[in-house]
Parts: C-alpha cells; sequence; structure tokens
C-alpha cells in the first residue's frame, strides 16, 4: 500500500461523511454543531492525511478527530446548558417505573431474541428515537460512555460532575431507554 | 432486603465498576427471587452490545471502508 493521494483522501471523506454526521448528530442532538464538528474534523484529516497508508486507517483516524471534537462539544455544552438537579431528574423517572417500596410497578418482561433486531433497519430508528427522547444530560453521559467508550472517572473529569452523579445519571439513561425499547419494540404492555 | 430500584441501580453501576463482595452479594441474593430484575440485567446488557453495533458506531460489523 502506498500514501494516500489527493483524490484517494477525497473519495474517502466523502464515504464516511454521512456516518460522520449521523455519529455526530446523534451524540450532539444539533444538525448545526454536528456540521460544524464533522467539518473541522475532516480538515484536520487532510493536513495529517499524508500520513498513512490505506484509506481504512485513515478513515479510523479520522473518527478518532471527530470523538475528540465532540467531546470538546459536550464539555461545553454541559458547561452552558442550565444542568437540571440530577436527583430530582432521577427521582421523575424512578416514580414512574418503581412503587413507594421501590419494586417494580411493571415487572420487565423477557425480550426473547432481541439480537435478530439488530439486522433490522426499523430497529435502529426506534433506538435513535429513544436515545432521542432521554433527557440532555443523562444522554450525554450514556452517549460519552457507550458510544465514545470514556471510563466514567474520564466523563466526570471532562464534565465535572462526581462519580456518584454520573452513576446516577447512567442508571437514569439505562432505565430509560430499556423503558422505551420495552414499549416501542420489544411490546412489553403500557401501562 | 435489596429493593429492585436498588438492585438496578448496582446492575447499571456494575458495567461502570467493579462492585464490592457485598454488593455482588446482595445483587446476586435479589437476582434468585426477581426476574424482572433478571430480565432487566439482560436488557442492560444488550442496550450495551446493541449501541456497539449501531450503524454509526465507528467499528461496527459493516466496516469503515466499505466504499474505499
Amino acid at each position: 500500500m502506498s500514501v494516500l493521494t489527493p483524490d484517494e483522501i477525497q473519495n474517502s471523506l466523502a464515504a464516511i461523511r454521512p456516518r460522520l454526521l449521523g455519529f455526530a448528530r446523534l451524540q450532539l442532538r444539533s444538525a448545526a454543531a454536528a456540521e460544524d464538528a464533522v467539518q473541522e474534523a475532516m480538515l484536520a484529516a487532510v493536513e495529517g492525511a499524508s500520513k498513512f497508508q490505506g484509506a481504512a486507517a485513515f478513515q479510523t483516524w479520522v473518527f478518532s478527530i471527530l470523538k475528540n471534537k465532540i467531546i470538546d462539544e459536550l464539555r461545553r455544552a454541559s458547561r452552558t446548558q442550565a444542568d437540571v438537579d440530577v436527583e430530582a431528574a432521577l427521582d421523575e423517572v424512578v416514580a414512574e417505573l418503581f412503587d413507594e417500596k421501590e419494586h417494580w410497578i411493571e415487572m420487565p418482561a423477557a425480550w426473547g431474541d432481541p439480537h435478530a433486531s439488530l439486522e433490522q433497519k426499523r430497529f435502529w430508528e426506534v433506538m435513535d428515537a429513544c436515545l432521542t427522547v432521554l433527557s440532555a444530560s443523562p444522554a450525554r453521559v450514556f452517549m460519552m460512555r457507550e458510544f465514545l467508550g470514556l471510563e466514567t472517572d474520564e466523563i466526570c473529569k471532562e464534565l465535572a460532575i462526581s462519580s456518584s452523579n454520573c452513576w446516577v445519571l447512567l442508571h437514569r439513561a439505562r432505565l430509560g431507554l430499556r423503558e422505551c425499547l420495552g414499549l416501542r419494540w420489544f411490546g412489553e404492555n403500557a401501562t | 432486603m435489596t429493593t429492585c430500584k436498588h438492585a438496578t441501580e448496582l446492575m447499571s453501576q456494575g458495567m461502570d465498576r467493579k462492585l464490592s463482595l457485598p454488593e455482588r452479594l446482595r445483587l446476586r441474593a435479589h437476582l434468585l427471587i426477581c426476574s424482572g430484575c433478571r430480565n432487566t440485567r439482560g436488557h442492560f446488557r444488550f442496550l450495551r452490545e446493541a449501541i456497539h453495533r449501531h450503524p454509526w458506531y465507528p467499528d461496527s460489523d459493516d466496516g469503515l471502508d466499505k466504499d474505499a
């Protein structure tokens, strides 16, 4: 394999642009912010492209630049958005799911073979809708943990929150997503 | 007695940090008697796996270089 030519760099970026945008949009929850982050990542990528042999390595690297841009942007967003009271936000979800003895009001049912869903296009539409209806702070922490693969202590540092708040937010995000997918995809009974 | 709410907190945290031995024992005892929480444990694991196979996830199955 030889160093990428300018044409190969262009083609390579054009090929992954939709995916970069989708990835950024889901996490930043704003088309404009996603466009900006992808634009910046692509520009940075072009400057360093000569170091790469082969499109695959180059594309992986573009994604890693984009990840860092997204983390910067999430950090900025967490500072500027009025931070909701984390405990209160959780209580609201918890009140809907658990009774006063903290047992399930509606027991989560088995989901059969959930992995079969991963092959269905419609499943991802529901998943993205469920991610989008999560409120901002749990969604931000969940995305950093699961999409960007950060450890919780890194997330705490980036967002300047305590680790217990981090766990509260992750718990809330997982319960919220579980509930949403259960109702909207796996056919658990609505109450 | 561990409540379902607390069990779901432990299951969630167990995905982000190593639980202590007492925490693990409490969780295990609760799961033995609670099918709702057993199902939830599977759902939490599935969520992580699903996100990692999301069509826009950088390393997901269909590969970055499919059009390259």
